[in-house]
């Protein structure tokens, strides 16, 4: 009777959860189509944002996401293989880089945003124009650049545990047939570590991505710009971003009713392109796991 | 080279212990391994054989927690003072799961001397052919060396990984139950190519296979949990062992 009841309680909640995620979907996907059009997806907002697309802002996040996807890749893929390959197991270092990359993980996103504002913005970019452009306000104020190393930060935990659960992944016997054929171990990894982690360290960028691309307090201080009349062409310029840009329409329109549609859709388009994302990163990951499966 | 060194063996081990936690694994063991030669090394499961055959390309380098005394020489030279990569390079070790990497059978085969630099794909291809033959596995691969190696058949995957270790020209060849899981044609075959490879190079096998040890080998050890019990020409330990419990597991008796 209890075990029924248990059964019961837990199939609730499951379907619960499982409508608050049909409902917002369905919802966001009733309101959010019928504006869609080529001249939405590639025109920039006007009129106080209450017309026009949203160009600008698709344009600062894939610039936004393929910074911070070329800081995160090194520093995350080194830093795995560091943990995985070179330190020793036992080491008392190596657990406290690893619960800090943990605790990084679990950092708010708005803390790790005014981390950026006073490390990157303050420290980095101010230190750069006074050395180079004699105190000329070049790299230190919000731009584009800290942004992405801020999400960088924010998504490298991604990365460093997708890359070191696939490095795990990697039968022992692989290594010692290499060393067996006289590799050292820069090559045993160049040549049977890294080729086989390949998947994983894609599904962690992919999923970083993702989870990148919808940030919006990472980048509220260090270069997000509220509207620009420009697209962002270099690392130091600001930059529009669809998280942000749904933040401002919603919070600062100066015609709530006007811009509802409009937000609608660009939640729309933020949403499809992070699930894109998921779901490549999803079947990447279960095609390397199936393979792993044949294989031993 | 001084025909003092041609008359050395390739391998040899002098009072050889392992030491893992204060508990003795193996030995002491004084073994030689000349050119010519099948060493067969048998014994029971957890008799130190495999330990014994680490020692000896020193994939015991990697265990933290092993500690090993005694001496091995390479050519008479001490085997700690050989460059490690160098000696693994001379010294060929087969695993007792067929083990190709996910790549296809040439890339497989040209893994140790692509490391080496070479680059040269007909030099690759006529080593790969040459190696194959002598491995009795060129016949049935030939037409087919850009295939995935995971696709051969567990017998032709061992034969592969023999091969590969060829490529580099060893000069001793280590194998660890090479034949453990295969079938008993590719065990044939994996035997008739050993006698034909001690020509060139000391071979040295484990098996808990007697009858394997028996069929090819010219001299035969025999561990018991770490002690060399008995050392002797084959067909002498196999007809008249001195020691009793050589006797007793050469008839079946144990093990």
């Amino acid at each position: 009777m209890i075990g029924k009841l248990c059964i019961g309680l837990s199939a609730l909640c499951c379907l619960i959860v499982v409508a608050f995620v049909a409902f917002i979907l369905g919802d966001i996907a009733r309101n959010g189509v019928h504006l869609l059009s080529w001249t939405f997806l590639t025109s920039a907002p006007s009129h106080g944002m209450t017309e026009g697309g949203i160009f600008p802002a698709i344009f600062g996040t894939a610039f936004l996401v393929i910074l911070m996807t070329l800081a995160v890749i090194p520093l995350g893929v080194m830093t795995a293989i560091y943990l995985h390959e070179y330190a020793s197991k036992t080491s008392r270092s190596v657990l406290w880089i690893r619960m800090a990359i943990q605790n990084l993980a679990g950092v708010p996103a708005i803390v790790l945003g005014l981390f950026g504002l006073g490390f990157f913005i303050e420290f980095l970019g101010g230190g750069i124009d006074r050395f180079f452009f004699g105190g000329a306000l070049t790299f230190g104020q919000p731009a584009i650049l800290w942004s992405a190393l801020t999400l960088a930060l924010l998504t490298m935990p991604t990365v460093v545990m997708s890359t070191e659960e696939s490095l795990r992944a990697i039968p022992a016997a692989h290594r010692e047939v290499a060393y067996s054929l006289g590799a050292t171990k820069l090559q045993m990894i160049r040549r049977v570590v890294l080729p086989q982690a390949l998947g994983g360290i894609l599904t962690g960028t992919i999923l970083a991505v993702g989870r990148g691309a919808g940030e919006v307090a990472p980048i509220l201080f260090t270069g997000a710009a509220y509207y620009l009349p420009y697209l962002p062409k270099k690392l130091n310029d600001q930059f529009m971003e669809l998280g942000y840009h749904i933040y401002v329409m919603a919070t600062q329109s100066p015609d709530v009713e006007a811009t509802k549609p409009i937000l609608y859709s660009t939640v729309f388009v933020l949403l499809s392109l992070t699930f894109a994302l998921n779901f490549t990163a999803i079947w990447i990951r279960s095609r390397i796991r199936r393979r792993l499966r044949l294989e031993r | 080279m001084t025909t003092e060194a041609k008359t050395l063996p390739v391998l040899r081990t002098e009072a050889i212990k392992i030491t893992i936690g204060g508990r003795v694994i193996l030995g002491p063991v004084s073994l030689p391994m000349p050119k010519g030669e099948i060493l067969a090394i048998i014994g029971p499961a957890g008799s130190g054989k495999s330990s014994f055959l680490k020692v000896l390309n020193r994939m015991t380098d990697f265990e933290e927690a092993m500690t090993l005394e005694g001496r091995a020489h390479f050519h008479g030279q001490d085997l700690a003072a050989v460059d490690v990569v160098e000696l693994r390079r001379r010294v060929g070790l087969v695993f007792p799961v067929p083990t190709p990497l996910p790549m296809s059978i040439f890339e497989n085969l040209a893994f140790g001397l692509r490391l080496m630099g070479l680059r040269d794909h007909s030099e690759l291809m006529q080593r790969a052919e040459t190696s194959l033959q002598a491995a009795y596995l060129w016949e049935e691969v030939k037409d087919r060396l850009s295939m995935p190696a995971n696709n051969l058949s567990g017998g032709q995957q061992q034969r592969l990984c023999l091969a590969r270790t060829l490529m580099l020209k060893p000069d001793a060849l280590l194998l660890d139950e090479p034949c453990s899981g295969l079938d008993p044609i590719s065990t044939a075959k994996i035997e008739e190519a050993l006698t034909e490879l001690k020509r060139e190079m000391a071979v040295v096998l484990v098996t808990n296979n007697v009858k394997q040890a028996s069929r090819v080998s010219d001299h035969t050890a025999f561990l018991l949990m770490g002690e060399l019990v008995e050392f002797a020409p084959t067909q002498t330990l196999f007809t008249t062992p001195s020691d009793r419990r050589t006797e007793d597991y050469v008839t079946g008796r144990f093990g």
